[in-house]
This record gives structure tokens, sequence and C-alpha cells, in this order.
């Protein structure tokens, strides 16, 4: 359901300012989203100046600049530090992103502001629980699904029907469109959202997979497809260029077009 | 008594969300689609009202234009055809869509843009045009 506003015990507080770092010449003021399970308050926005001349250029060189120098317990993913693991997708100056990928240069406000992803259940700081969000990716049956007898070696397929899954093979699970989404913010219980629905498209369009029907009557329903509105939020978050609104376009496609 | 993983999931914050998130085009103007969806709703009052006023005779009539004639009544009026322009553009815009066409990164910038553009031009001309040709009262 839309709520606009957020529950009590999730409500903004002023948050601690943190102290310059000894001998900064050129220094970025970063606001950052934090949460601690265990002292029982609301969530707080904190400031930390970084020093620019002994940090790296991205926003997650920042983010661990911040955790190495001021405050340890800042708590964040990370792993890949280049846009493949798909861990450091957060919020950075209103869009979601990856934090890997994105320069600080990007950012046109002088402060950095950093939010976990919208509309989620917060672990700490900026971890949210992406639970449900694996779930529904799961609910998709992300794999081959056959029932010819398996050859002797591979499932082949022509170059021609591999060009297909371009665009779609190359997602990475950051889960920075499902939750740029406004729909998904409101009906996330029940709506699939974007990156759940780009891989559906995946194995909808993968012409070695012999569920393709099942698989679409699984997504013929009011909520788990149709409360995609063409909000195009997720397309323009994707960190890796892909185009969710596109395919589920697809797949609507699709279905209207079996019927016929 | 302790806190188990049950009462701490409970207790999660959730994370902000629409006042966070940078105010997209697409994402603004699919807000407008939806309230001009339901002003549509309530603008069609004034049109029963206008049906009424002019089957109930000139006395019902008058004050329906009295109404129509005052500058709320005008404003009203001026904002329900946008309103209109503006749903209706926006219905063939989600056509589009609906075709699997104009998804591209600017082609969706483009299209949003030129909805908005259109109907407020559109009821700018039409003011216009009712201003210039309409009355002769």
């Amino acid at each position: 359901m839309v709520e606009l506003t957020l529950p009590k015990n999730s409500k903004i507080t002023e948050g601690k300012t943190w102290p310059h770092a000894d001998g900064a010449k050129r220094e970025r003021e970063f606001r950052v989203y934090r949460w601690n399970p265990d002292d029982g308050a609301n969530p707080r926005v904190d400031t930390f100046y970084v020093d620019l001349d002994h940090c790296g250029s991205m926003v997650l060189d920042a983010l661990i600049w911040i955790k190495s120098n001021i405050d340890p317990s800042l708590t964040f993913r990370r792993s890949c530090r280049e846009g493949v693991c798909g861990s450091c997708s957060m919020n950075i100056d209103g869009v979601n992103t990856l934090a890997c990928t994105r320069t600080m240069d990007e950012v046109k406000h002088e402060t950095v502001r950093i939010y976990p992803l919208p509309h989620m259940p917060v672990v700490k700081d900026l971890v949210p629980d992406l639970t449900n969000f694996y779930a529904q990716y799961a609910s998709i049956k992300p794999y081959l699904q056959t029932e010819t007898p398996a050859p002797q070696k591979e499932w082949k397929q022509s170059h021609e029907d591999r060009t297909k899954l371009d665009g779609l093979y190359e997602c990475i699970l950051c889960a920075c469109c499902t939750t740029s989404c406004p729909s998904y913010w409101w009906n996330g219980d029940r709506y699939l959202g974007p990156a759940a629905l780009l891989a559906a498209a995946r194995w909808i369009k993968d012409t070695r997979d012999e569920a393709t029907g099942e698989r679409l009557d699984y997504l013929e329903d009011p909520f788990r497809l149709y409360r995609c509105h063409t909000i195009m939020n997720c397309s323009k978050a994707c960190p890796k260029g892909l185009n969710p609104a596109k395919e589920i376009a697809e797949v609507k496609k699709m279905l209207v077009e079996r019927q016929v | 008594m302790p806190k188990g993983p049950a009462d701490i999931a409970a207790s999660r914050p959730l994370s902000p969300h629409l006042t966070i998130y940078r105010p997209m085009l697409t994402m603004m103007m699919s807000i407008v689609h939806r309230i001009t969806g339901s002003a549509l709703y309530f603008g069609l009052l004034l049109v029963a009202w206008w049906l009424i006023a002019t089957a109930a005779g000139p006395a019902a009539y008058g004050k329906f234009q009295g109404f129509i004639d005052s500058i709320i009544g005008r404003l009203f009026l001026l904002g329900y055809i946008w309103a209109l322009i503006h749903h209706g553009l926006g219905g063939v815009r989600h056509l589009i869509w609906d075709t699997g066409r104009g998804f591209g990164p600017n082609e969706r910038e483009w299209l949003t843009a030129a909805t908005l553009v259109g109907s407020i031009g559109i009821t700018l001309l039409l003011a216009i045009a009712a201003l210039t040709f309409g009355g002769t009262r």
C-alpha cells in the first residue's frame, strides 16, 4: 500500500558531526545514513569530512576512507570494487547506483548524500535486508528447465539465439532497479520488481528453455507483473546500463500475443 | 529479555524512499498522470452540472454561467481542460510504450517531455482561441 511517510521507528534524526581529519587541505562533506540495531535509537544522518588528498576517486573509496580513518563502525557491503559483484549498491545523491563505479566528481551537489537502497528494512547503516528480493528472484526459477532428454554434451545454441540474451544475462542482482521503483515501494510484497522480471525475461527468451508457457503463466498476474507502470526509474538506475522497463514491456507483449 | 533474531528483524527501520529519491522526469510525470486521472473524475462533476443546468432551464443555467465566468470558475475550467489533454497525451505515450517502442535513454525522456509541453501548449492555444473567438457577450 502507498504509505508516503516513514514508520515511527524509521524517522531520521539529527546525527553526529565527526571531526575533520588532521591536516586535510581538500575536503568533501559526506552525509551518511546510520542505524545501529544495538542502541535502540532511531536512524540518523552523520556528517563526515573526507580528505580528498588521501582518498581514491570513487564514492566507495570515500566510504572505506571514513571506515579506516574516522569511524570503524560504519557498515556497508562491498567486494569487487569494479561493478561486477553488485554488493555496494546504495542511494547516492538521490539515485540508486554502485558506490564503486560512481566517482565523487559525478556527484553534482557539493555534499555527497548516501542512504541505503530505498524502502527496505535496514540491517545496519547502509546494509539493507534483501531476503524478499532474493526470494522473488528464486520464484521465477532462474535456471534452465527442459523436458527433452539431456544431450550427450551441452545444450547447443546458435550464435543468433545467443544474442537474444544480450542485455539480460549481464544483470548482477544489485537491486538498484527494484528498489528505485515506486511501484515496488508500495507493493513489494506482491510485485516481483524489475530485477526479477528481467531475469524472468532472460529465461523466457532463452531458446533452449522448454518451460516458456509455465513461466508466462506465473507472470500473468495483476501484481507480479502488471504493477509495472513504466515509471522508468529502474532503467535509469541500472549501473550496468540494462533496460528492465523495456524487457518488462516485451513480456507484457508476449502475454498478449499468445492469446491471438 | 535478550533480543532474538525475530525481535531484531521486527525492529528494523524502513529506509527512506520518496523524500530522498531524485525527482526524475518520467517518475514525476507518472505521478502527474495519476493525479490528472483522479482530477478528471471530479472535473466530470463540472460537466454533469453543466448538462443538468442546460436541461433545467435558464435560471439554473444562469447560476452555472455565473460560476464559470468567475475567476475561480475559469481557473477550474482551465485546470480541467489541461488535465484532460495531459491525461489523454499520457495515454498515447503509454500506448506507444505498450508496443515495446520508445524505451531508449533519449526516447523515453523525449516522449515524456513532449506530453508535458504538448498538454500545456494545446491548453494555452485553446484558451487563446476561446478568448479571441469565443465570447460575443
